[in-house]
């Protein structure tokens, strides 16, 4: 144990000179793609910096989990999809009106289908969150910071939204006991309470 | 036969005798073979469809996989020769884009596509990836033995990925690998906005 200590007590100011020679040398370039990191990271942080797409994606895994099976997986497959569609759509110039109006509104109806355990056919809870859907791609798929990669941003853009469901379904799964039954309906709730400030905020 | 193999041969040493390119590729330190493997890890497209195409193969199961295996990284290799030959560098983004956005769809749909199905896309989007390779590559200084890394690493990510796909049961697993298709073909959708998108 000491001889381990005092080696890599050793050890210690070699790495330390190496740590520092490796930042003084030139990063490599990558040939085709560049910002690449900047590109990931702005994507991953961007569906989190807004409250709006937040608490409408985890309603999303919130009333899947409420729904129980197949929709649990349907809704987290598809709304990647469809909100890309949207996300395409404002990229090519296609316009939507009312996209802020729109995503407060999913907030309202998401939470309030949470609260109100609404379990309408599974074909008809796709479309709605597909609609929805299309208006959280519209607004934030489109929004890339300035040298960075475009295929990161959108990869990191999509992964984190596709977590934001999944704490929306795995908080939903407390849905089977009792207390996590209530809880599960006052988070939709505090959902739709929330989609009411975003669209209150919106129209003022 | 034996003409064509030693010209290889001498093409590959003759290669590896140029002087390094320090502008372009990433170089690891360690070599051509590695620039390569390095190469797929820091290229989105082709990582994308090589996840996306692992996933898919391993749906349709074991026989549909060991054939993929074959397919993906031979296509590869031919794409890379040829489009080691182009003139100029090409980048295909259209092209590339497409090809994992349409394998992240089929993997999200887990579409029971037939073997031959299966192989021919995959023979399809390793010719196109693979000449951008090859085409990129050269252009930034690599040699073959770099090409051979990158086909080397498409085989390991396919043969390992695709393998482990092929034992999950029915369950939350295999929605999980239709939901990494789900984002994979997202994020092709969005890719190909950027690339439609009117200029500002």
């Amino acid at each position: 144990m000491t001889m381990c200590s005092n080696g890599a007590r050793a050890a210690l100011p070699r790495l330390l000179l190496a740590v520092v020679l490796g930042g003084l040398c030139a990063a490599a370039l990558a040939h085709e793609e560049t910002g690449q990191a900047a590109g990931l990271v702005s994507g991953l942080s961007h569906p989190v910096s807004g409250l709006d797409h937040v608490v409408a994606m985890i309603a999303v895994g919130l009333w899947g989990a409420v729904l129980g099976p197949p929709a649990i997986w349907v809704l987290p497959v598809a709304f990647p999809l469809v909100m890309a569609l949207g996300g395409l759509m404002g990229l090519l110039g296609l316009p939507l009106p009312g996209v802020e109006i729109g995503i407060a509104l999913s907030a309202i109806v998401l939470g309030a289908l949470v609260l109100a355990e609404v379990r309408p056919p599974l074909w008809l809870a796709a479309l709605l969150v597909a609609a929805f859907a299309v208006f959280h791609g519209h607004a934030h798929g489109r929004e890339l910071p300035e040298g960075t990669s475009a295929l990161l941003y959108s990869l990191g853009f999509v992964i984190a939204t596709g977590l934001l469901h999944g704490v929306g379904i795995l908080l939903g799964a407390a849905h089977r006991w009792e207390v996590g039954h209530r809880l599960v309906r006052a988070a939709g709730g505090g959902v739709a309470l929330a989609g009411i400030f975003f669209l209150w905020r919106s129209v003022t | 036969m034996r003409i064509g193999g030693a010209t290889l041969l001498l093409g590959a040493v003759a290669s590896t005798a140029a002087a390094p390119a320090h502008a372009h590729l990433v170089e690891t330190g360690f070599g051509a073979f590695y620039d390569g493997i390095a190469h797929l890890a820091l290229t989105p497209a082709d990582l994308l469809l090589v996840i996306a195409l692992a996933l898919l193969a391993g749906q349709r199961g074991t026989r549909t996989a060991r054939w993929t295996l074959l397919a993906l990284p031979l296509a590869w290799l031919a794409g890379g020769l040829l489009g080691a030959r182009a003139a100029a560098e090409t980048d295909l983004p259209l092209w590339t884009t497409l090809t994992f956005a349409l394998a992240g769809v089929l993997v999200a749909l887990d579409a029971r596509l037939h073997l031959g199905a299966v192989a021919a896309f995959a023979v399809a989007a390793g010719l196109a990836h693979g000449y951008v390779n090859g085409a990129t590559m050269m252009a930034g200084g690599a040699n073959l033995l770099g090409l051979g890394g990158a086909v080397s690493a498409v085989f390991c990510l396919l043969a390992i990925l695709s393998a482990q796909v092929t034992t999950l049961q029915a369950g939350w697993t295999r929605i999980a690998v239709r939901v990494g298709g789900s984002w994979i073909a997202a994020a092709g959708l969005l890719m190909l906005g950027w690339l439609a998108r009117p200029a500002a």
